[in-house]
Order: C-alpha cells, then sequence, then structure tokens
C-alpha cells in the first residue's frame, strides 16, 4: 500500500463519515462541527488531486468565512434545545428512498462509464498558471463575480439593517 | 476488468474521487429533503456544492480538462460564499417575522 492510497482512504472515510454525523445529529450545533470536518477533508481530498491554491481558498472560504456564517446564524436563531428531532425531520423513508437511489445510479454510471483518461501531469504548484488564466482567459469572469460579490455585500448589509429598523419600530 | 478487485482498490483514480463525491451528493440530498430546519438545509447545499467541486477538480486532474476545471471550482466557491452570506440575511429576516425557522410554518408570502 503506496501512503497516497491510505491517505485517499482516510480523508474520504473523514468527508463521508461526517457529512453522515451532519445529516443525522439530532443537534444542529454538533451539525456545524461535522461540516466543518467534512469541509476539511474536502481540502485534504483537493491537496492529494494536486490543487494546491483550490485547497487553500477551501479552508479560508468554507472553514473560515461560512462555517462561521452558518455557527452565527444557528446562534441568532436559537430556539433552545427544546426543538426535538423528529420535529424537524419530515419525509424520512421517502427522502432515504430517494438519496439511495440517486447515489446507486450515479456509482453506476460513474463505474460503467470508459473515461478517457490521460496520464495525470505531476505539477509542483498551480498558483502560477491560475493567475494567469484568471488575468488572461477567465478576466470577464472574474470581474463579473468581483461585481456579484459586491452586490451581495450591498444586499446582506440593506437586509441586516432594515431588521434593525423595523424591530425598532414594531416592538 | 483484468484487473483484480484489491488491486483497483489499492489504486485510487478517477473512478474513486467520483464516487466519494457521489456519497457527498446523496448525503446532502438526504439533508435537503428530510430536514425542516433553514440552516440544515443551507448545510446540505454546501454538501452538493462541495461534490460538484470534487468532480470539477477530479476531472482536471485526470482528463484533458487541465486548468479549465480549477478555474471553475474557483468560480463555485466564490458563489457559494456569496450565497451562504445572502441565505444567512434571509434566515434572520424570517425568524425575526415569524419566530422560527421550521420551513413547514414559514407559510405566507406577504403580510
Amino acid at each position: 500500500m503506496e501512503l497516497t492510497t491510505i491517505l485517499f482512504y482516510l480523508f474520504a472515510l473523514v468527508t463521508v463519515g461526517a457529512a453522515a454525523v451532519m445529516v443525522f445529529s439530532k443537534n444542529i450545533v454538533h451539525s456545524a462541527f461535522a461540516l466543518m470536518f467534512s469541509l476539511i477533508g474536502v481540502a485534504a481530498l483537493y491537496v492529494l488531486l494536486y490543487a494546491d491554491f483550490l485547497a487553500a481558498a477551501q479552508l479560508l472560504v468554507y472553514v473560515g468565512g461560512i462555517l462561521i456564517l452558518i455557527l452565527f446564524g444557528v446562534m441568532l436563531t436559537s430556539q433552545g434545545l427544546t426543538v426535538d428531532y423528529k420535529s424537524t425531520t419530515v419525509n424520512l423513508l421517502p427522502a432515504a428512498l430517494l438519496s439511495i437511489t440517486a447515489a446507486a445510479l450515479l456509482i453506476f454510471a460513474f463505474t460503467t462509464t470508459k473515461w478517457i483518461v490521460s496520464t495525470p501531469v505531476d505539477r509542483d504548484e498551480t498558483v502560477y498558471d491560475l493567475g494567469m488564466l484568471l488575468m488572461g482567459d477567465y478576466i470577464l469572469a472574474f470581474i463579473v463575480v468581483g461585481v456579484l460579490l459586491l452586490i451581495t455585500i450591498i444586499g446582506a448589509i440593506l437586509m441586516s439593517t432594515r431588521l434593525i429598523t423595523q424591530t425598532g419600530k414594531t416592538d | 476488468m483484468e484487473y483484480s478487485i484489491m488491486e483497483w482498490l489499492s489504486d485510487p483514480g478517477l473512478v474513486h474521487f467520483l464516487i466519494v463525491s457521489a456519497m457527498l451528493f446523496s448525503l446532502g440530498l438526504m439533508a435537503v429533503l428530510s430536514q425542516r430546519n433553514v440552516i440544515m438545509v443551507l448545510m446540505g447545499v454546501e454538501l452538493i456544492l462541495n461534490s460538484a467541486n470534487i468532480n470539477f477538480i477530479a476531472f482536471s486532474r485526470f482528463t484533458e480538462l487541465s486548468l479549465d476545471g480549477h478555474m471553475i471550482a474557483l468560480f463555485v466557491i466564490i458563489i457559494a460564499a456569496a450565497e451562504a452570506a445572502v441565505a444567512l440575511a434571509i434566515v434572520l429576516n424570517v425568524y425575526n417575522r415569524f419566530k422560527t425557522i421550521n420551513l413547514d410554518e414559514i407559510s405566507t408570502m406577504k403580510g
């Protein structure tokens, strides 16, 4: 067994296992922390796929940003620990059936297709090439995404300030 | 298939990563369909986006789609960040108005 094989199985197990804990956990805070382990496992899989910059971006944006946002959402909308699992989980059997069917179909399609696999190029780093692409072929998408992020910030600020003035007025 | 199954298991290639992403996708689908807490549904959407990203990067390593897959995955991460920010702002507004974040009880659109 090579080291990369062992690492692949380790991180795949961490990713899928933590995702399963996230979905089936009764406590939403436990779910958020399980999601953190799942995202870290995905970042490790990126490293195994020679995508160093994307692994760093995953750690910074998902684990450092989105997860903190979700934890704040949990804390600001907390209804105490009185809400039980049964009332927040519906359609358990049809949902399980549908997702197991989806997984089986996807895995069947992935394993039976003859992929045209090229021999992987061993790269040292992707940052230089990604930067060249970002400033070359993808410059329009880059600028559009920048504008999108600006609109997002303005929209989020607008919504949360409206929240404050409304509560000030009604309550 | 000429290889033995052990040989196939001991050499992780494209299909192994695709299977991991299929499992992540189905778990995210399970969260979106069965949970009635808005934040749990959002976490399920994040899982689905991550599984798509694993697919893009696995294809960009093992097939001809070289660095273009990395670029698409990068844009997916950026848009996921924007989506999470706006969705959390909407959830806080909804919680302020309805005093609940159970999706089944949020049933009116105006007033």
